[in-house]
C-alpha cells in the first residue's frame, strides 16, 4: 500500500519529458493514468527512482477527425473514448471497447497511451487497435516515428516503444459500423481472458485477439477463411472462427487453461463477427 | 419487475418491532463520520509494518535488521526472538480429545510454516517508512519440503507440516448417532456414494484487519482498539499472553468492516501490536494490507469428504456415513479444529434419518488456518446433504421434492431429536417448501426448463431445504460460555440507555434492540441508545459470531427490562399507596386502576428514583438492571432455496435466472434487516458455487492473494431475489427468534449448485467439484457432447 | 530524501496547502494530512472502490493516485457531499433501502453512485449495476444498493 520514494517531475512538454527519460534511462518511469504502475509501486513490484508524470502535458487530450482518419491524443481517457461522439459516429469499435475496459473509476483515469505501452496480454485496447489497423505516433530523442499495430505488441509487457520514447498519438480509420468486440473476462480483476475485436468492411473482415497469448495479434486464419467472401453465413463464420487462435501458443494459468482460452477466442470471434453484422 | 417489499416504516408509528425501520447506525456511516480502527489517531502514535515469509515451509537461518533500523525514523526492529517470550501462544479455544497441537507464537521462531507467516515487526513514525523497513530486513531461508493437499497429507511419506508433530494429523474425531449404522447399511436395497470437496474460502471483508494499542505506564492499563467480532473473549485471553490482567485492559472494536468469521479470532498481531505499545511506551498502530488479508486472515471451508447413503428402493434413507478430511492449515487458530465437528452436528439437515456416522480428520498443511468463515461447518453439511438428496433422487428415480418431504419431521415432531444428537426447538418444514415453490412459480417453472431443453439450451432448477444451528448457544456445548449480558438504564432524563455484550458489525442490532427496548419500555425509539464492542462500557460479553445477536443478545436485554419494569413497578405502587400487584404498566405509562385516576409516566417515575427522596424501604436508588441470559438449546432456523440456471453450452457461464429465498428465523424484528442479512449471505453462496476459491500452488504460494486473484461477487452477478418467510417461533427465548446472519450462506449454496447439476443431468453429468466455474462446466458439457 | 513537493489542492470547498512527498497518496493526503477519514482503503490493486472520491467531479480511486497529481484540481469526498447538513439524495437512497451493513465500502459505493447519477439521470437497474462494477461490497450482496441509487434517482427526478 505504501510506495517506495521517487522524485517526481512534471513536465510541460513532450520535449521535455523526452529529455528527462533520455536523462533518467531505466531509472524513469512515466506517469500517465497510474492504472498500472500505481499498484505495482504500492505493491513494490515496480519502483522507479524518477516518475515523469506527463499528465499535465497541453494538448495530449483530444480527439479530432483528420482526413479519413480518427486523431486520438495518447492522454486521453478511456471514459473520453467510451462517450465520443466522434469515435461512436465514425469508428465505434474503439469506443465499445473502451467501455469493457475495467470500471468506471479506472476509465476516468486511465489513459489510452499509457494502456498501450503496458502491453498487458489481457488489456482490451490492442484487440481493437489490431483489428483496426491503427496508427501510433511516438516521440523520441530520434524524432518522430509511426508504429503500426501490427508490429506495436512486442511480447508479454513490451510493446514497440522505446524507454525513452513517449506515445502522442493514435490514428484509427473511419469504419463502417459492422464492428464488435466480445470479451470474457477474468472474474476477478475484469481483464479479458479472450477478447475479439471485429471489424467487416469492403476490403474484408481484420480480427484483433487479446487475452489468448503473450501478445494480442491479428487472427489471420478467420480473416483468411473469410476473404473475398461475398455472404458471410453463421456456417461459414463458424468454421473461420474456429481459426481464431490457430498456431497461437496460448497462455495458461489458474483463471483459464490454455485450451480454455483459445476455444474462447474462437467463440467470441464468431460472437463478435455476428454482433458487427447485426449492426449492417 | 421488482418492488419493494418493505416500504420504509414511519418512525413515529409504534409498535416499532416487527417493522422495516431505518438503521440508527447509518447517519454517520453515509455521512463518512464512522470511526474504523484505521481511523484512529492518538498523539505520539507510531505504526508497524510486519515482514511475511515467501516461503511455505523453511528454516530461519539468519534474520539481519541492520538496514532496516538504520532507516531514518524507524523506531525498532525486532523477530521472534525479541517478542515471542512476552507474548505468550496464541489460543486455540477448541476442545478436542487427543488434538495435538503445534505451539503457535506471534512472530515465527526458527521456522515458518506459511506464506505469510508474520517473521519480523518494523516500527516508524509513518507506515511508509514502516513499509520501507521491512523491506530492508534480511532474512536467509533455507527452503523445506512442502505439502499444501490435505488428501496428500495423510499419506505415509507425506512432508510435514510439523515436523515436531510427527504426523500431519491434528484429530480424528468419530460422530456416530441414532440407530445402528452396520445395520442401516445391511438392510439398504442400494448405497449412493458421492464425494464431495468444499473449496478454500477467502473471507474478503472490505475493511481488513487491524489494532491500535495505548498502554499507560503508570496506570498498567492497557486500551486495544482492534476489528474483531469479539472485544470480550479478546479481553478474556488476551491477559495470558501478555501479563496485563484482565481489569487493566480494555478492548475496543470500533466501527468494523464486515467480519463473516474472518475476525471471530484472537490472532498474532493483537498481542504484538499490544505488546509493542508498552515496549516502546506509545501508541502503536498496524492496519493489515489486502495482500495481507488474503495471505494471514483465517480462510474457510476447505473440506472434502466420500459419503455414502443407505436407501430402500421407494426412496427410505436408512442411514448416512461420512468420512471427511479438513484442512486445517498450518497452525489452529480460535476455532480451527471445531468448525469440522459443526458439520457434524448437521449432517441430517432437515431429515429424518435413522443412523449416522461420521468420521473427521483434521490435517496440517503447509497454508494459512481455516477457521469459521460465514456458516462455519454448517454450509458444509447443508451442501453435502442437499447434494446427496439430489443425487439419491436422481438414482432412484424419484422427485427430489418429494424426496425431500418424505423425510421432513411433521410440525407436531417438535422438539425433534436428530440423530447427530441435536434437538431442533421448532419447525415446519413443509410450509416453507410450499411457499418457495409458490413464489418460484414451480410448474411453469419445471415448463419453462422443458421447453429450454427441447429447445437444446442446458437449463436447471435446484432446490435446497435447509436447516441450520443459530443463537449460539448452550454454555455446556461451547468453548468459552455461550450466554449473553446485557444492562438497561433508565436515566433520570427517562431516556434509556441500553448496553450489550454482543459486537454488531453490520448486522443492525443498533436499531433492532432500539425497536425492541422502546417497545417493551414504551418510549420513543430516539430516546433509546444501544452501547455495544468496548469492554470498559460492556463489562461483559459473548459477542457476535453464529447468529446470535438477537436471539441470545436480545435475549438478555429483554430479561433488563423485565426487571426495569418489576422496579420501576414497585416505586409506582407505592406513589399509588398500593401493591405492585395492583400496578398496570402498558405503553409506558403506569396505571391503577380501580385504585386511583392517577397516571405516572416515565420522566416522574425515573425523577422519583434518581431524587430518591420518597421511595419505600428497602428499594434502592437508581433504575437499572443487568441480566445474563443462558439459552438453553440452540435454535433452528431454516427454509426453501429455489433456484433457476442457464448455461451457455460456448462458455459455461451460468447465469442465475430466477432465485426464489423464503427463510424462517421466527418473527423478524426489522423486515428490512432480516432481508439484507439474507441477500448478503446469498452473494457469498454465488461466489463459492461459481467463482470463488483460494488456491496455492503445489509449492504453497498463494496465488490467490489480491482482488486481482480472487473474485468475490460484484453487483452484476446479483440476480433480482424473490425473498419470502415463515414465522415458526423459537421456544428457546422469549422474543422467538432464530437468527439469519448465516442462513442466506447455508441455504443458497446447494440451491445453486443443484442448479447447475440439474443443468448438466441431461447429458449424464452427475458430479462436479465446487466452485463451477466456466471452464470446469464447459469442460464437463465438451466431454458428454 | 526526495524533495517535497508543494500542492494545492480544493478539497470539499476548502483550499489546502501542504509540502507533500511525491510518494503520497492521494488517499492518505485526504485522511492523514486533511483529516477526512471517511475515505477508506479496502485493497492495494485498484479493484475495491472503498476509496473513491470525485476529481474535477469524475470518480476516481484515490488510492491510485498521488497526491501530487491532484495539485490544482477540486476533491469532493464523502464529507462534503452534504450541504448545510443536509443529506445528498444519494446518501438519503442509501438510508432508505438499508444499503449498507458495516458502512466499510459505502462512501466509495456513494461517491460512484453520485458521479454515475451525474452521466445518466434515470439508470436501469442492469445500469446501475454496471457503474458499480468498480465497488465492492461483501455485506448486502448489492440489491439494497441498486434499491438505494434507483431511489435516489427517482428523488432526483421528482425534485
Amino acid at each position: 500500500m505504501f510506495p517506495a520514494h521517487f522524485d517526481y517531475v512534471r513536465p510541460a512538454t513532450v520535449e521535455e519529458a523526452v529529455k528527462l527519460l533520455a536523462k533518467h534511462g531505466d531509472d524513469a518511469k512515466l506517469l500517465t493514468g497510474g492504472h498500472s504502475l500505481i499498484p505495482a509501486m504500492k505493491l513494490r513490484l515496480a519502483r522507479p527512482q524518477v516518475v515523469v508524470d506527463i499528465g499535465r502535458i497541453a494538448n495530449l487530450s483530444y480527439i479530432r477527425e483528420t482526413g479519413g482518419a480518427i486523431a486520438i491524443g495518447a492522454m486521453t481517457t478511456h471514459a473520453d473514448i467510451e462517450a465520443s461522439k466522434t469515435l461512436r459516429d465514425k469508428s465505434p469499435l474503439l469506443a465499445e471497447t473502451a467501455s469493457h475496459i475495467g470500471d468506471a473509476q479506472v476509465r476516468n483515469k486511465g489513459t489510452i497511451g499509457g494502456s498501450l505501452v503496458h502491453a498487458d496480454p489481457a488489456a482490451d485496447y490492442p484487440a481493437s487497435i489490431l483489428a483496426l489497423d491503427a496508427e501510433i505516433d511516438v516521440v523520441g530523442p530520434r524524432g518522430k516515428r509511426t508504429i503500426k499495430a501490427v508490429d506495436f505488441f512486442v511480447d508479454l509487457l513490451q510493446s514497440a516503444v522505446a524507454a525513452d520514447e513517449i506515445v502522442t498519438e493514435i490514428r484509427v480509420p473511419a469504419t463502417a459500423k459492422t464492428v464488435a468486440y466480445v470479451k470474457t473476462e477474468q472474474k476477478a480483476s475484469g481483464f479479458a481472458l479472450a477478447g475479439a475485436a471485429v471489424v467487416i468492411g469492403p476490403g474484408g473482415v481484420r480480427v484483433g485477439i487479446t487475452g489468448v497469448a503473450a501478445t494480442a495479434y491479428r487472427a489471420a486464419g478467420v480473416e483468411k477463411a473469410l476473404a473475398g467472401q461475398t455472404s458471410l453465413t453463421p456456417d461459414l463464420i463458424a468454421r473461420a472462427s474456429a481459426q481464431a487462435a490457430a498456431g497461437v501458443d496460448a497462455l495458461g494459468d489458474i483463471h483459464a487453461s490454455p485450451e480454455f482460452r483459445a476455444h474462447l477466442a474462437q467463440v467470441n470471434t464468431r460472437r463478435a463477427i455476428e454482433k458487427a453484422l447485426t449492426r449492417a | 419487475m421488482r418492488r419493494r417489499r418493505w416500504p420504509v416504516a414511519d418512525p413515529n408509528t409504534t409498535p416499532y418491532v416487527g417493522r422495516a425501520m431505518k438503521r440508527i447506525e447509518d447517519p454517520r456511516l453515509i455521512r463518512g463520520e464512522g470511526t474504523y480502527t484505521d481511523d484512529l489517531r492518538l498523539p505520539g502514535m507510531v505504526h508497524a509494518a510486519i515482514l511475511r515469509s515467501p516461503h511455505a515451509h523453511a528454516r530461519i537461518r539468519k534474520i539481519d535488521t541492520t538496514a532496516a533500523k538504520a532507516i531514518p525514523g524507524v523506531v525498532a526492529v525486532l523477530t521472534g526472538a525479541d517478542v515471542n517470550a512476552s507474548c505468550g501462544l496464541v489460543p486455540c479455544a477448541a476442545a478436542i480429545p487427543d488434538l495435538k497441537a503445534p505451539k503457535h507464537t506471534v512472530l515465527a521462531g526458527d521456522r515458518v510454516y506459511f506464506v505469510g507467516h508474520a517473521v519480523a515487526v518494523a516500527v516508524a513514525s509513518d507506515p511508509y517508512i514502516a513499509r520501507d523497513a521491512i523491506e530492508a530486513i534480511d532474512v536467509d531461508y533455507d527452503p523445506l519440503p512442502v505439502v499444501t493437499n490435505a488428501e496428500d497429507a495423510v499419506k505415509i511419506g507425506s512432508p510435514l507440516t510439523h515436523p515436531d508433530l510427527g504426523s500431519n494429523v491434528a484429530y480424528t474425531h468419530n460422530v456416530s448417532g441414532g440407530g445402528n449404522i452396520d445395520e442401516a447399511f445391511r438392510k439398504a436395497d442400494r448405497i449412493v456414494k458421492h464425494r464431495l470437496y468444499h473449496q478454500r474460502l477467502t473471507p474478503m471483508p472490505i475493511e481488513p484487519r487491524g489494532v491500535v494499542a495505548s498502554y499507560h505506564t503508570g496506570e498498567g492499563t492497557l486500551t486495544l482498539w482492534t476489528a474483531t467480532q469479539i472485544p470480550h473473549l479478546i479481553r478474556t485471553l488476551l491477559p495470558g499472553m501478555i501479563g496485563v490482567p484482565e481489569n487493566k485492559m480494555r478492548i475496543v472494536a470500533p466501527e468494523v468492516g464486515g467480519g463473516f468469521g474472518a475476525k471471530l479470532n484472537v490472532y498474532p498481531e493483537e498481542a504484538l501490536i499490544a505488546h509493542l505499545a508498552m515496549r516502546l511506551h506509545t501508541p502503536v498502530k498496524w492496519i493489515e494490507s489486502r495482500r495481507d488479508n488474503a495471505a494471514a486472515t483465517i480462510h474457510g471451508r476447505d473440506q472434502v469428504g466420500e459419503y455414502e447413503v443407505a436407501v430402500k428402493n421407494d426412496g427410505t434413507i436408512l442411514g448416512l456415513k461420512s468420512k471427511t478430511i479438513a484442512d486445517l492449515g498450518s497452525y489452529l487458530q480460535l476455532l480451527t479444529p471445531a468448525v469440522p465437528t459443526l458439520t457434524g452436528l448437521v449432517l441430517t439437515g432437515c431429515y429424518t434419518i435413522p443412523a449416522v456416522k461420521m468420521e473427521i480428520v483434521g490435517v496440517y498443511t503447509n497454508k494459512m488456518a481455516t477457521d469459521a468463515y460465514r456458516g462455519a461447518g454448517r454450509p458444509e453439511a447443508t451442501y453435502l446433504i442437499e447434494r446427496l438428496m439430489d443425487v439419491v433422487a436422481q438414482e432412484l428415480k424419484i422427485d427430489r421434492l418429494d424426496l425431500r418431504l418424505k423425510h421432513f419431521p411433521a410440525p407436531g415432531d417438535f422438539p425433534f431429536p436428530t440423530s447427530c444428537g441435536l434437538v431442533y426447538d421448532s419447525g415446519n418444514y413443509a410450509a416453507a417448501l410450499t411457499k418457495a415453490k409458490q413464489l418460484a412459480n414451480w410448474d411453469q417453472l419445471l415448463k419453462d426448463r422443458a421447453a429450454a431443453r427441447a429447445a437444446g439450451k442446458l437449463s436447471g432448477i435446484g432446490v435446497s431445504t435447509y436447516v441450520e444451528i443459530c443463537a449460539m448457544g448452550p454454555s455446556k456445548a461451547m468453548p468459552a460460555g455461550g450466554w449473553e449480558w446485557g444492562c438497561v438504564r433508565m436515566e433520570i432524563s427517562a431516556k434509556v440507555t441500553v448496553i450489550t455484550g454482543v459486537s454488531p458489525h453490520g448486522q443492525g442490532q443498533e436499531t433492532t434492540f432500539a425497536q425492541i427496548v422502546a417497545d417493551r419500555v414504551g418510549v420513543p425509539i430516539e430516546d433509546v441508545v444501544i452501547l455495544h464492542g468496548d469492554t470498559s462500557v460492556a463489562h461483559y460479553g459473548r459477542d457476535t459470531y453464529g447468529s446470535r445477536g438477537t436471539a441470545v443478545g436480545g435475549t438478555a436485554i429483554v430479561m433488563c427490562i423485565d426487571k426495569m419494569i418489576a422496579k420501576a413497578k414497585t416505586l409506582a405502587a407505592h406513589l399509588f399507596e398500593t401493591t405492585s400487584d395492583h400496578v398496570v404498566f402498558e405503553n409506558g405509562r403506569f396505571t391503577s386502576p380501580g385504585v386511583t385516576n392517577r397516571v405516572i409516566t416515565w420522566p416522574e417515575l425515573a425523577g422519583e428514583f434518581y431524587v430518591a427522596k420518597n421511595l419505600p424501604p428497602g428499594l434502592e436508588p437508581g433504575l437499572e438492571a443487568s441480566s445474563f441470559f443462558e439459552p438453553q438449546n440452540f435454535t433452528f432456523p431454516f427454509g426453501t432455496h429455489i433456484c433457476a440456471v442457464d448455461l451457455d453450452r460456448d462458455t459455461g457461464h451460468v447465469k442465475i435466472t430466477k432465485y426464489v429465498a423464503v427463510d424462517d428465523c421466527g418473527p423478524q424484528i426489522n423486515p428490512l434487516i432480516v432481508e439484507g442479512q439474507v441477500q448478503g449471505g446469498i452473494a457469498h453462496s454465488i461466489g463459492q458455487v461459481l467463482f470463488e476459491q483460494t488456491i496455492y500452488n503445489e509449492d504453497g504460494q498463494l496465488v490467490t492473494g489480491e482482488f486481482m486473484d480472487y473474485a468475490i461477487p460484484r453487483a452484476h452477478d446479483i440476480p433480482d431475489y424473490i425473498l419470502g418467510s415463515t414465522v415458526t417461533p423459537s421456544p428457546i427465548n422469549p422474543l422467538g427468534v432464530k437468527g439469519v446472519g448465516e442462513a442466506g450462506t447455508i441455504g443458497a449454496t446447494p440451491a445453486i449448485a443443484n442448479a447447475v447439476m440439474d443443468a448438466l443431468e441431461p447429458l449424464g453429468i452427475t458430479h462436479m467439484n465446487l466452485p463451477m466455474t466456466p471452464e470446469k462446466v464447459w469442460q464437463a458439457i465438451k466431454t458428454k457432447t | 530524501m526526495p524533495m517535497p513537493f508543494h500542492i494545492h489542492v480544493t478539497v470539499n470547498k476548502a483550499d489546502q496547502h501542504h509540502d507533500v512527498e511525491p510518494r503520497l497518496l492521494l488517499v492518505h493526503y485526504l485522511r492523514d494530512v486533511c483529516g477526512l477519514t471517511g475515505t477508506h482503503v479496502g485493497c492495494e490493486t485498484s479493484l475495491c472502490g472503498a476509496c473513491t472520491v470525485l476529481v474535477d467531479g469524475k470518480a476516481v480511486k484515490s488510492c491510485t493516485m498521488f497526491a501530487v497529481q491532484a495539485d490544482g484540481s477540486s476533491v469532493t469526498t464523502i464529507e462534503g457531499l452534504a450541504t448545510n447538513g443536509q443529506l445528498h439524495a444519494v446518501q438519503q437512497g442509501f438510508w432508505e433501502c438499508h444499503g449498507l451493513q458495516c458502512g466499510f465500502c459505502t462512501p466509495g459505493m456513494i461517491m460512484t453512485s453520485v458521479a454515475l447519477l451525474a452521466r445518466n439521470a434515470a439508470p436501469s437497474r442492469e445500469q446501475i449495476a454496471e457503474g458499480l462494477r468498480g465497488n465492492l461490497c461483501r455485506c448486502t450482496g448489492y440489491s439494497h444498493i441498486i434499491d438505494a441509487v434507483n431511489h435516489a434517482a427517482k428523488a432526483v427526478a421528482r425534485g
